[in-house]
């Protein structure tokens, strides 16, 4: 038995039977990471003893004959913007390095008290901000099916180590795309859920609005079993809903279970894609259409402003977020200065890197007196806007499908010197971070590749979203597509 | 500074100032305005801190309803509409005091708006409009000296940052710094009243800014405002605005213009200065605060507010002269905090007599009370004690003479006036022949004044009773030293 390809119920499985331990399970991951992490890069630190200490506690619970958590003994990684007591956390920059936090994110502690095991943490865009990892302060993560190429980001270490079979699931964080983009790059299901279903606390902010905390895993079941651990109200966090959590993995239905299902296609999302991606994702619609589900064709008008309105709300938000990071309690402080303000900025200059400066920079602007109207309030306009674009087409359709990624993963290096076209591939997933609506991707096929230009089959993800806390119909539909689909470009 | 000589008071008369007040007012709530820290002054620098205090990484704010509670009660006792909705806002700005880069206050949609105070000065009643009252957070606190590098080195408190404020600003109605002194005199008793703040000026839970202009008298457009700071008592709040509408005067009798600015009253110089422009150029960039929802006031939440808010001081003064027939001034006095008010209607109750209570208070007690600097609340002499010695002068047991000492003696000890008087001896003589033998031996010792009294002039009994007090120290029963001297004269 291969330990580190296992399924969360495969797991729970093995361990009630005895086939292996959680200890044997957590090396093996460990392994895995020895092994192809210095290609991947995809840890950006590890906790073996944390992990474990955690390991050794299921297997004597297991010794004991007592009840296990729903997660008892499966190994996880968790992105570096969530908070893990006695365990750096750097938000991927210079200016947390070292930076060891005294509180877990609720996040974390409840994936901990339902018995996963911590191995590190993984490698993002510096504080959450880019689309390709290679804004870690740190080092670039690979994608695991091209080393040559982006794992996709922010969260493209979480993304690669599950596809790499570094860890059964991860945690992510998503503000306008950060955990479905590199799910789909990477060949692996990313999830975020409504705002308010799953607590920030303890995930350091980006844009508060915006930012989610979500699961990636090997499969919609996987990634279902995570979200259900961490779904529901923190007192914590004064924008969790105090909405009921139902049981996700129970409702997901089997196969040919889309009977009457009504699958919105919008057209504003298949202009100027890749060809390839498209067609896909037309064949996974239309697989969708096989089990039952009814095609919508429908529109979202407003999704040409998303792109802008979005900067502008992230970017103002994270010049607030940011303010802290000032050099004078904690993380980086420049060695030499004159005086407070030199002391600021020369350690704001040198903790932060080109694309957070950048975004502090834009959010200033569009905050600042005699401007704030014409930006800041202006976007917040267009966002309901974008927002009453999504709530009127489900009063005509069930789920909303699109392609997560107008593109596949990118080269390294390719885009880096183009910030405005590294925000274009948020195009198809920021619209539903700014309507605050579920959403997730899943694997549908690979593009075909060309050998003459040394370019391997890559994987294509298909974004399906659905209405406000409605996520037991979003992983109903990612289920049975996945139960279905599982192709390969023909 | 000035341009001119000093602007006369024929000069000054030509001109009207124009005042409005922006108070600060610390809330008395057990915990921080978001986190569950203690709000207690004077403990340990950074004891009562916790991640969301400290502004660390990942923490959220959680509103404390006790906070709001007693908000709406100032804004419900300064006649302000509480809006069913309001929101909170960031103020961005850097200062090593203000540990998350901006302070969480509200802004655009304030808690409650359109107050009223009344004040008066030398008879004449005016209203002075509340425009609104909103809730914020403290600052930490800078700690500049004390310190073996405090040459070198600033240190930071942050016990107090999120200590819970409301800031009530007046319309720009006052006139005169005997105006604004009355304003923020009535403010204060009325927050003592609601027991919402302490409103210790030197701790800093009662703070005061003015805006101050000046314009030709009659005229209706205001002049260009300064923004005076630093007053840290009533005296220097008259003084400050005195000497700042002198010198506004001035400039404009020189030909000169006012320039919009800040300025700090400089106490030991009994100026203000102004600040350079450099240092409060502040763009705040203002915007809602995405962490927390907007604050949701149901009507019966606010009725209960309403229910529980006591007698204010103005009904409570108007009351004393009508029920236990008063004077103005009086009242006014025993009004001033809801301690001395409750502790003067006790005495008159027990006593039944009102203005000796009121006389006992505001004079004897109150002269041993400022000179131990102490205020009602921490008098040893309990009510109840009070008015027992009351009514034993009342009654003719004691004279006033020797109430005063045994009241300095109930001070000094917390016992009862019978306690002290068995103590020291002090119990009066009723004795008869005690007192005749005493009567005998002033008469024989002043033939003169005997016969005088005899020749008619009756009104002499009176040196006779002094004299016979000072011979007994005051101890004999002064209406039975009366019935003896009348017997024996005659
Ligand atoms: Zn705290």
């Amino acid at each position: 038995m291969e330990l580190t390809q296992l399924t969360i119920d495969a797991i729970r499985e093995g361990l009630a039977a005895r086939k292996f331990s959680a200890e044997e399970l957590v090396r093996a991951h460990q392994g895995e990471i020895e092994r192809k992490d210095k290609d991947v890069r995809a840890y950006l630190s590890l906790s073996p003893e944390r992990a474990l200490e955690q390991a050794r506690k299921v297997d004597r619970q297991i010794a004991a004959g007592e009840k296990l958590g729903p997660l008892a003994g499966v190994p996880v990684a968790i992105k570096d913007v969530l908070l893990t007591k006695g365990l750096a956390t750097t938000c991927a920059s210079k200016i947390l390095k070292g930076y060891v936090p005294p509180y877990d994110a609720t996040t974390v502690a409840r994936l901990e008290s339902a018995g996963a095991c911590v191995l590190g943490k993984t490698n993002c865009d510096e504080f959450a901000m880019g689309s390709s990892t290679e804004n870690s302060g740190f080092f670039t993560t690979h994608n695991p099916h091209a080393l040559d190429r982006v794992p996709g980001g922010s969260s493209g270490g979480s993304a690669a180590a599950v596809a790499a079979n570094m860890a059964v699931a991860s945690l992510g964080s998503d503000t306008g795309g950060s955990i479905r983009q590199p799910a789909a790059l990477c060949g692996v299901v990313g999830m975020m859920g409504t705002y308010g279903r799953v607590s920030r606390y303890g995930l350091v902010a980006f844009a508060s609005s915006l930012d989610h905390v979500g699961p990636f895993g090997r499969s919609v079941r996987d990634v279902a079993q995570v979200l259900q651990i961490m779904a529901g109200r923190d007192p914590l966090d004064s924008t969790s809903a105090d909405v009921p959590v139902p049981d996700y993995v129970a409702a997901l239905g089997g196969e040919n279970d889309l009977k009457g299902v009504r699958v919105g296609v919008p057209k504003e999302y298949f202009a100027g894609l890749n060809p390839e991606i498209g067609a896909n994702i037309e064949k996974g619609i239309d697989l969708l259409v096989k089990q039952g589900a009814r095609r919508v064709d429908i529109s979202l008008p407003h999704t040409d402003y998303a792109i802008a309105c979005y900067y502008i709300i992230c970017t103002a938000e994270a010049s607030s977020n940011l303010a802290r990071y000032d050099g004078v309690r904690y993380g980086y402080r420049a060695p030499e200065y004159s005086d407070l303000h030199d002391m600021y900025r020369k350690t704001r200059d040198g903790g932060f890197g080109a694309e957070v400066k950048r975004r502090i920079m834009l959010g200033t602007y569009v905050l600042s007196s005699g401007y704030y109207d014409a930006y800041y309030l202006k976007a917040q306009k267009v966002r309901t806007l974008i927002t009453r674009d999504y709530l009127e087409a489900f009063e005509d359709v069930d789920v909303i499908v699109t392609p997560t990624s107008p593109i596949p993963a990118f080269k390294l290096g390719e885009r880096v010197d183009n910030p405005l076209e590294m925000y274009l591939a948020d195009i198809y997933t920021v619209t539903a971070s700014l309507a605050g609506i579920p959403g997730i991707s899943v694997p549908c096929g690979r593009t075909k590749g060309d050998p003459a230009k040394n370019e391997p089959p890559l994987p294509v993800g298909m974004q399906i979203l659905a209405s406000h806390f409605d996520e037991t119909r979003l992983l109903q539909v990612a289920h049975a597509f996945e139960k279905a689909g599982r192709f390969e470009a023909a | 500074m000035s341009t001119g000589t000093p602007a006369s008071a024929e000069v000054l008369s030509k001109y009207e100032a124009v005042i409005g007040l922006e108070v600060h007012v610390q809330l008395l709530t057990k915990t921080k305005i978001f986190c569950s820290c203690s709000t207690r002054f004077g403990d340990p620098p950074n004891s009562n801190t916790c991640p969301v205090c400290l502004g660390l990484p990942g923490a959220l704010p959680v509103l404390n309803r006790e906070a709001v509670t007693m908000a709406m009660k100032a804004a419900l006792a300064l006649d302000c509409a509480v809006n069913p909705r309001s929101r909170f806002a960031r103020k961005n700005y850097f200062y090593p005091d203000l540990p998350k880069g901006y302070q969480i206050s509200q802004y655009d949609e304030p808690l409650a708006e359109f107050g009223r105070i009344e004040i008066e000065v030398d008879g004449a009643r005016k209203r002075i409009g509340v425009t609104r009252v909103h809730l914020e957070e403290d600052a930490g606190k800078m700690l500049h000296e004390g310190f073996a590098d405090s040459d070198s080195r600033s240190y930071v408190d942050l016990n107090r940052s999120g200590v819970p404020l409301i800031e009530i600003v007046s319309e720009p109605d006052l006139r005169s710094p005997e105006e604004a002194y009355d304003y923020l005199t009535r403010l204060k008793t009325l927050m003592l009243y609601l027991e919402v703040s302490d409103c210790n000026m030197e701790e800093g839970s009662l703070r005061v800014d003015a805006n101050v202009s000046v314009r030709p008298a009659g005229a209706s457009m205001f002049g260009t405002k300064t923004e005076v700071k630093n007053l840290n008592s009533f005296r220097f709040l008259q003084k400050a605005l005195a000497y700042e509408i002198e010198r506004q005067v001035e400039v404009l009798e020189g030909g000169g213009t006012i320039s919009q600015e800040t300025r700090l009253w400089d106490s030991r110089e009994q100026k203000t200065h102004g600040m350079r422009s450099k240092e409060f150029a502040h763009d705040y960039r203002y915007f809602p605060e995405p962490d927390l929802r907007p604050l949701a006031i149901s009507e019966e939440w606010k009725e209960e507010v309403r229910r529980s808010l006591p007698e204010l001081p103005q009904a409570r003064r108007e009351r004393f002269v009508r029920e236990y027939a008063l004077p103005e001034h009086d009242a006014t006095q025993l009004t001033a905090t809801r301690e001395l008010a409750n502790y003067f209607e006790e005495v008159a109750k027990a006593t039944g007599e009102p203005k000796l209570a009121a006389n006992w208070i505001l004079s004897e007690l109150t002269f041993l009370l400022n000179e131990a600097n102490r205020d009602i609340s921490q008098s040893p002499v309990s009510a109840p004690n009070l008015a027992g010695l009351l009514v034993l002068i009342q009654k003719g047991s004691i004279s006033g003479k020797m109430g005063k000492e045994i009241l300095a003696a109930m001070f000094a000890s917390a016992k009862t006036a019978n306690e002290v008087m068995a103590e020291k001896g002090l119990e009066q003589i009723n004795d008869t022949e005690r007192i005749i033998a005493v009567v005998r031996e002033i008469m024989a010792a002043n033939p003169k004044q005997v016969e005088q009294y005899r020749g008619g002039k009756t009104a002499t009994l009176g040196w006779f009773v002094g004299q016979v007090m000072k011979a007994t120290r005051g101890q004999a029963n002064p209406p039975l030293v009366q019935e003896i001297l009348k017997k024996e004269l005659s």
